[in-house]
């Protein structure tokens, strides 16, 4: 099938439409990386098989036609509750099962599919009540989701269907209704920002570009997601692929592009396998290529891997990449615009950023400025990791306080603990505390805040977690992930880090402190690109709202998570000893002396601190302070 | 070029808007310090890494400190280069190199040379160090004859790997790993001699701290010099009279011959000769060579091999094309071939007590130096050879007061030279004075106007035709390895049409040899002592090689024949195909 016309792509739109009409029933199986890692292939190939042994017609593809009533199977991309997968929808009940086994495919067709009835043991349960419709689980009911609508509601590897849906319209409207200048003002009236973090008006960019005299230019997409726990970006282009080339397409006829990049890092094997079979159908549809549907225009894209370096995620660094060079930063200006890749003008935009794209130009400026602030106006998709109840791929307005996160989308602390923080923006951003509950997430205010919303991970913490621990976690991070250019990044990070060890291991003092807040800003101001100018937020963040649990850290030598080894001591109570020498037996290094229905004492000479009495104790006797 | 106008310190100024807040605050004589910093502008030698941030500025309205290095300047820009905060930044960067960097200045060989030393005292920082912490330590790669690797030390300013990628197109050295343990280092990690490198030791010349030093032959002279059974013989090149007055405070192009005769034999050494006495034999052979070729049409063109860094870079890139250049020796090797041959016997000296020692400007000499080839039955040419600045340290050890010694002339019979042989010190040089005897001995006419101008010069590949006879022979002249890369590629796809070449690997010629005192990225330096090479030409009685009558009467006592038998058996040498790596 090709499209080399616009009415070729209406009939086509058409037709796919009718055959998904005609599947009565759809099943889909999330094919998200969660899922899959938990076994969803498997169950899609028993869905399969149970279909055919039981002779119920079943179309996999919309490209066959059929007419018969019918079950339609797909592979979804994610859909974001990942803490529960695998995870398997249904329509047009909008039934949700969760944590599905392929011996559970029997019973979900037998109820559901032939009849229409739903197996309540699969269903999301909190609170002892029962959420068997999608949309009404606590996790879905707080979202919007606009740029993952299709995320999970299609199948991801299927042209067919993302036109059915719309798909590639806002392509066409571009290329036979809109003028390139008309492109980038309905960008820039919609006030779309980076979501890669740096928050830089997407339109402002793209007119940057576009103004460049230079008649090469290209289009890079970021898809080099490396923030630990973050998965945003890899979600998007597993799940819904031509909406993010159908991105790139029209900011490449906006700017005048024929050439475009994805930088992608080749750890994500299903995003590069989704995207790489997204492009050759594209190609070979007539939408990638030359003189896409009948028009002047002409486009291509291809796909570039990155070995997993974070430095890459900076645009300079990235273009390096590409380029074939060692993926370091080079100062800026020149910006990429202006001089890119192989020194051509060249528009970096993040995956989330390419997905808005179609949406501003389908639905226009105003509607996507219905939603979310005024400065930051559109949703945003983050990641929920840590101690939270919910964690997985959420999509909410921009300005979504941080408490409707946590507590609506998140369902709270794990185990009813007491939050504590969030670290959002990953190893750049910084930590939010109680105080920023009622914040809105957007760009001006989580500046303000000392953190930004970065590509978007959130990782949730509660109060078992040392908050210094924190900082040494996001610090070892970069100063392993610095690319070793700069002075200050590659050296100052590391003496950062080895002063934030000092404090764990209770050898810290007050002048560390002053050392570290002294060199985290002198990073900040020296560094030559955004990892280094960033990396010390952590720690500035930290030491701004949790001073005074750094303070006895090295003044009390007491972590008061309990989660610093050597500032712990274990204790065995003598008014709960029992004397039944199961912690002197189960002591890797014998460190518990007594007899039999005596009080055990623990030589703390000797201890080494692994926990193992605290954990075999069955009268609460060990203790640690 | 448009004008912009800025404020420096509260100096209003107005400056082209290409330029650098280091260039502009230099107009207005502000110093801003730098380290990784290096602009040969004429050589395209620019390292703009902006990767040591010592150079950071204050700029109104600028979020962050910038680099003035690669900073442009703005309409309207103000900046402030030594606010609080910018003294700050920049004693940050030098406090967090000095952190990870080994405590040794008292015994390290650029002790009183070192860039970071001078920062470190510039920016008062010394006693406890602010911020301390682990220490790399890397093995010291001493592999090769002439470049010695030693990682503790470096701060990763790229010089090395700007003249070693960009200057010279060899590719050997570039930065690997990452964060903390990012190196400097070749491919795989492999040490030196087992790589591509020319050890042309461009790398050394601009190496800020002692990461990359010469493998020093100080040690083993003294050695020499300290045993009365051995007759120790050195000869001098061109190149390092008009630098070596650097080391002891004179300006650039402040030529010393004199002085540096009398230190030699201060030092002790038996015969004190000059390698240009080599240059004017090497002519004769070169410019036979040159003529055989074209008369009959042998292949050309010819490219000059007196470089060795040139030699080696030629036997790995191209050794397609290895039947191109002369087979003649580079002139120390011919001393020291005609050292232990002619003159050992004419002076009845047992060959395995003499002892020839070179000092060149060159770190690549001490690689050829060891090339099984170039020695008879076992007995090097050359046995060791010190750098210029390795000269200068023996002097400084002997507390020889170099500034005030009486000059002195070389011994003979090798010490005779010609203005033709003093020019192979700068780019051009070789292929000139070849022209001068080749000329003569072509027309047989004498060549009334010898300085060919065109052939002088930093500019990377220059290009004459001279008229000789009836002929037009088309001459080029490349310095740099990058230069010459793009000649000889040119070679490779048939589209040179060039008779004769010369190519030296180092910017400059051997003026800026990887062993010629730091010339710390000023190209004024080179132009001075390329100056001064043909002032010293200008001022010879004899200005063309076969004009030397010691030369002329060597041939008649020993060699017979320019390019015959016995000179090819000992002046001649062949060539090795090298991989790529």
């Amino acid at each position: 099938m090709r499209y080399d016309s616009r009415e070729d792509l209406t009939n086509c739109q058409k037709s796919f439409q009718d055959q998904l009409e005609g599947q009565k029933k759809k099943i889909y199986v999330c094919g998200g990386t969660g899922c899959v890692a938990s076994g969803a292939f498997d169950i899609y190939r028993k869905f399969k098989e149970v279909l055919a042994n039981r002779k119920i017609p079943c179309q996999v593809e919309l490209k066959e036609e059929s007419t018969e009533e019918r079950v339609g199977l797909k592979i979804s991309g994610c859909h974001g509750f990942c803490e529960k997968g695998p995870l398997v929808a249904m329509e047009p009940s909008g039934i949700l099962y969760v944590k599905v086994q392929p011996e559970d495919v029997e019973e979900i067709i037998e109820q559901s599919i032939l009849r229409d009835e739903v197996v309540s043991r699969l269903v999301f349960e909190k609170d002892g009540i029962r959420y068997p419709i999608q949309e009404e689980l606590p996790f879905y009911r707080s979202q919007q989701r606009r740029i993952l609508q299709y995320c999970g509601r299609i199948d991801a590897d299927s042209m067919e269907e993302y036109i059915a849906y719309g798909g590639y319209q806002a392509l066409e409207a571009c290329l036979f209704e809109h003028t390139s200048e008309d492109v980038i003002r309905i960008i820039q009236e919609s006030s779309l920002r980076g979501r890669g973090g740096g928050g830089f008006g997407t339109g402002m960019k793209w007119n940057y570009v576009k103004n460049q005299a230079e008649s090469e230019k290209y289009v890079v997409c970021n898809g080099d997601e490396g923030d630990p726990g973050a998965f945003m970006d890899r979600s998007i282009m597993e799940g819904d692929p031509h909406r993010v080339l159908e991105g790139m397409m029209i900011a490449g006829y906006a700017v005048g592009a024929s050439q475009g990049y994805i930088y992608i890092r080749a750890e994500y094997p299903l995003a590069v396998a989704r995207l790489q079979r997204a492009i050759e159908e594209a190609r070979k549809a007539g939408m990638l290529g030359e003189g896409i549907m009948g028009t002047d225009f002409s486009f291509d894209i291809e796909i570039r891997y990155g070995a997993g370096a974070f430095v890459c995620g900076e645009e300079t660094s990235l273009i390096r990449s590409i380029e074939g060079e060692r993926g370091e930063p080079v100062n800026k200006p020149p910006f990429p615009a202006e001089s890119g890749l192989w020194e051509k003008p060249t528009l970096v935009n993040n995956v989330e950023t390419f997905a808005n794209v179609a949406l501003i130009i389908s639905k226009g400026s105003d509607w996507y400025r219905s939603c979310g602030t005024d400065m930051s106006p559109g949703t945003k998709v983050f990641a929920l990791t840590g101690n939270i109840e919910n964690t997985g791929l959420i999509e909410v307005p921009m300005g979504t306080p941080l408490h409707e996160i946590i507590y609506s989308v998140g369902g709270g602390i794990k185990g009813g603990k007491k939050f504590k923080a969030v670290q959002i923006g990953g190893p750049s951003g910084g930590c939010l505390t109680e105080e920023h509950l009622n914040m809105p997430l957007d760009y001006e205010s989580l500046r303000e805040a000392g953190a930004m919303i970065g590509s978007g991970g959130l990782v949730v913490m509660d109060e078992d977690t040392c908050i210094v621990e924190v900082a040494k976690f996001f610090m070892n991070f970069t100063q392993n992930e610095s690319c070793g250019k700069c002075t200050p990044c590659r050296i100052g990070n590391k003496r950062l880090y080895e002063i934030l060890e000092r404090i764990t291991e209770g050898k810290g003092t007050l002048a560390d402190l002053k050392k570290l807040k002294e060199l985290s800003e002198a990073v900040k101001d020296t560094a030559l690109c955004g990892l280094g100018q960033t990396s010390p937020n952590p720690v500035l963040s930290t030491l701004e709202y949790f001073y005074e649990e750094y303070c006895e850290h090295v003044l009390e030598k007491k972590c008061r998570a309990g989660s610093c080894s050597a500032l712990l001591s274990y204790f065995i109570l003598e008014d709960k000893c029992t004397g039944c020498t199961l912690c002197a037996r189960k002591c890797p290094v014998s460190c518990i002396e007594g007899s039999p229905k005596k009080l055990h004492v623990i030589d703390q000479e000797k201890c080494i601190k692994c926990g193992a009495c605290l954990d075999v104790c069955r009268f609460d006797a060990v203790v640690k302070k | 070029m448009k004008e912009v106008n800025i404020i420096i310190n509260g100096i209003s100024l107005s400056v082209p808007e290409e330029e650098t807040v280091l260039e502009a605050a230099r107009r207005i004589n502000i110093e801003i310090p730098t380290l990784c910093h290096m602009d040969l502008e004429n050589l395209k030698a620019v390292n703009k890494e902006a990767s040591c941030r010592v150079c950071v500025v204050e700029i109104e309205g600028r979020r962050n400190l910038a680099p003035a290095c690669v900073t442009k300047v703005g309409e309207g820009m103000v900046i402030k280069t030594n606010s609080p905060r910018a003294i700050r930044g920049r004693r940050t960067s030098v406090e967090l190199l000095l952190s990870n960097h080994p405590f040794d200045c008292l015994i390290c060989e650029k002790n009183g040379s070192c860039d970071l030393q001078a920062l470190a005292g510039q920016l008062g920082i010394y006693g406890e160090l602010k911020y301390q912490g682990e220490q790399t330590t890397y093995p010291k790669d001493e592999s090769s004859y002439s470049i010695k690797r030693n990682l503790d030390k470096c701060i990763l300013c790229r010089r090395c790997e700007t003249m070693c990628n960009e200057v010279q197109t060899c590719g050997i050295l570039s930065a690997t790993g990452r964060g903390f343990d990012t190196i400097v280092s070749p491919t795989f990690g492999l040490p030196m001699i087992e790589t591509a490198c020319t050890f042309c030791g461009q790398c050394v010349a601009v190496c800020p701290t002692a990461a990359l030093s010469e493998i020093s032959s100080i040690g083993q002279v003294w050695e020499e010099l300290y045993n009365p059974d051995k007759f120790v013989v050195v000869q001098t090149a061109p190149a390092v009279r008009v630098a070596l007055g650097e080391e002891f405070g004179l300006p650039p192009g402040h030529s010393v011959t004199g002085k540096m005769v009398a230190l030699l034999r201060k030092l002790g050494f038996d015969r004190v000769f000059d390698t240009d006495f080599a240059a004017d034999l090497t002519i004769m052979e070169e410019a036979s060579e040159l003529i055989h070729r074209l008369e009959h049409k042998g292949t050309l063109p010819i490219l000059t091999s007196c470089c060795p860094g040139w030699v080696k870079f030629f036997e790995h890139q191209f050794p397609d094309l290895l039947d191109i250049p002369s087979s003649c020796m580079s002139p120390h090797e011919m001393f020291g071939a005609i050292t232990k041959s002619y003159y050992a016997k004419k002076y009845n000296i047992d060959p395995d007590k003499l002892v020839v020692v070179s000092v060149m400007p060159c770190l690549a000499k001490k690689y050829e130096a060891a090339r099984p080839e170039l020695g008879m039955e076992g007995n090097q040419n050359v046995d060791f050879v010190l750098t210029t600045r390795e000269l200068a340290k023996m002097a400084k050890e002997a507390s020889i007061d170099f500034l005030n010694l009486e000059e002195e002339d070389f011994d003979h019979p090798m010490g005779e030279s010609t203005g033709a042989s003093v020019i192979f010190g700068a780019t051009g040089g070789v292929i000139e004075a070849a022209l001068r005897t080749a000329y003569e001995w072509l027309t047989g006419t004498t060549l009334e106007h010898v300085d060919f101008e065109e052939l002088r010069g930093l500019e990377g590949i220059k290009e004459a035709t001279v008229k000789i006879n009836d002929m037009e022979l088309n001459i080029a002249v490349a310095h740099g390895l990058g230069n010459a890369r793009t000649l000889l590629e040119n070679i490779r796809a048939g589209n040179s049409r060039y008779h004769a070449i010369e190519i030296m690997a180092c910017p400059g010629g051997c003026i800026g040899g990887g062993g010629q005192p730091y010339h710390q990225g000023e190209i004024e330096t080179l132009k001075a002592r390329t100056q001064a090479i043909y002032e010293e030409d200008k001022g010879k009685a004899m200005r063309k090689s076969h004009e030397n009558p010691y030369i002329q009467k060597l041939y008649q006592e020993f060699l017979g024949q320019p390019y015959g038998e016995k000179a090819h058996e000992l002046l001649h040498t062949h060539y090795v195909k090298r991989v790529k790596l």
